[in-house]
């Protein structure tokens, strides 16, 4: 067993763990914390795979931003304290089941399909790479996506402020 | 070379994404739901850099699906929070069987 398997199976277990424990942890706060080293699990596995640019976009974009503005939701929500509602006994108990059939489902169709590389020389992974591929306008180019996703994020932005704006009621 | 395989990852990203529809089905709270969503989504995204790496090194199509699956990820909870606070101010809970003003 070398010493990467290693790493491998800690980050799985960090990402996992903290999977579980935020969706059974009964504080909310508590919760976007164990979230938080779970997303941190997913970009070690990023790094494992030597993806760097995606683990960093997955360190800034999940670990800044979405579970910091989660974080802010919960202060100005609920407050830090306070234990949530307990899940409905007979519906967390369908809904593992169903998790756990769903599971084995898949990890059936996992163990029998033969997955076939293509032998190809890869192409690298280095930023350079990825930069001028989602900038090109020919075959392989990501240039439509690109500018589609700017303006799905400008959108987002303005809906964001719309909906959650303090309306001022003058009579 | 390690001996970490395509199937190893892929077994990974399941476990992720039932425990993420887990905490979907089971938790009461509208925050608690959207970090649930947040597990499956990143799931899927361990998918796509998986099947990149080991099948497909010649290409970088994983790499740009997986980024534009974490771009709109953002914008959904940003918009999803925003939601949440609106409807915090009028009815001061984020319980999902409190937002029942649409019920028939």
């Amino acid at each position: 067993m070398s010493a990467s398997t290693i790493i491998f199976y800690i980050l799985a277990a960090i990402t996992l763990g903290g999977a579980i424990l935020a969706v059974t942890s009964p504080k909310i706060f508590r919760s976007a914390i164990y979230l938080l080293f779970s997303l941190i699990g997913i970009a070690g596995l990023y790094f494992w795979m030597s993806y760097e640019f995606i683990a960093a976009v997955q360190v800034v974009v999940y670990v800044g931003g979405i579970v910091v503005l989660i974080i802010f939701s919960i202060f100005l929500t609920q407050g830090s304290g306070g234990d949530m509602k307990d899940p409905i006994k007979v519906r967390s108990l369908f809904a593992g089941l169903a998790c756990l059939a769903g599971y084995c489902l898949v990890y059936y169709v996992i163990q029998r399909t033969p997955f076939v590389a293509s032998f190809q020389q890869s192409i690298g992974n280095e930023v350079k790479t990825i930069g001028e591929q989602m900038l090109s306008t020919t075959e392989h180019g990501y240039l439509l996506p690109f500018e589609v996703v700017s303006m799905l994020l400008l959108a987002a932005m303005i809906g964001c402020i719309v909906i959650a704006i303090k309306t001022r009621t003058t009579k | 070379m390690s001996d970490i395989g395509l199937s190893h990852f892929l077994i990974v990203s399941t476990m992720l994404f039932f425990i993420g529809v887990y905490g979907f089905l089971t938790r009461r709270n509208m925050i608690t739901m959207l970090m649930s969503i947040e597990l499956i989504l990143n799931s899927c995204n361990i998918n796509f850099i998986a099947f990149n790496k080991y099948l497909f090194p010649e290409k970088l199509d994983g790499t740009f699906f997986t980024l534009f699956t974490i771009a709109i990820a953002a914008a959904e909870a940003a918009v999803a929070i925003a939601i949440i606070i609106n409807l915090y101010r009028q009815r001061k809970s984020i319980d999902a069987e409190d937002a029942d003003s649409m019920r028939m």
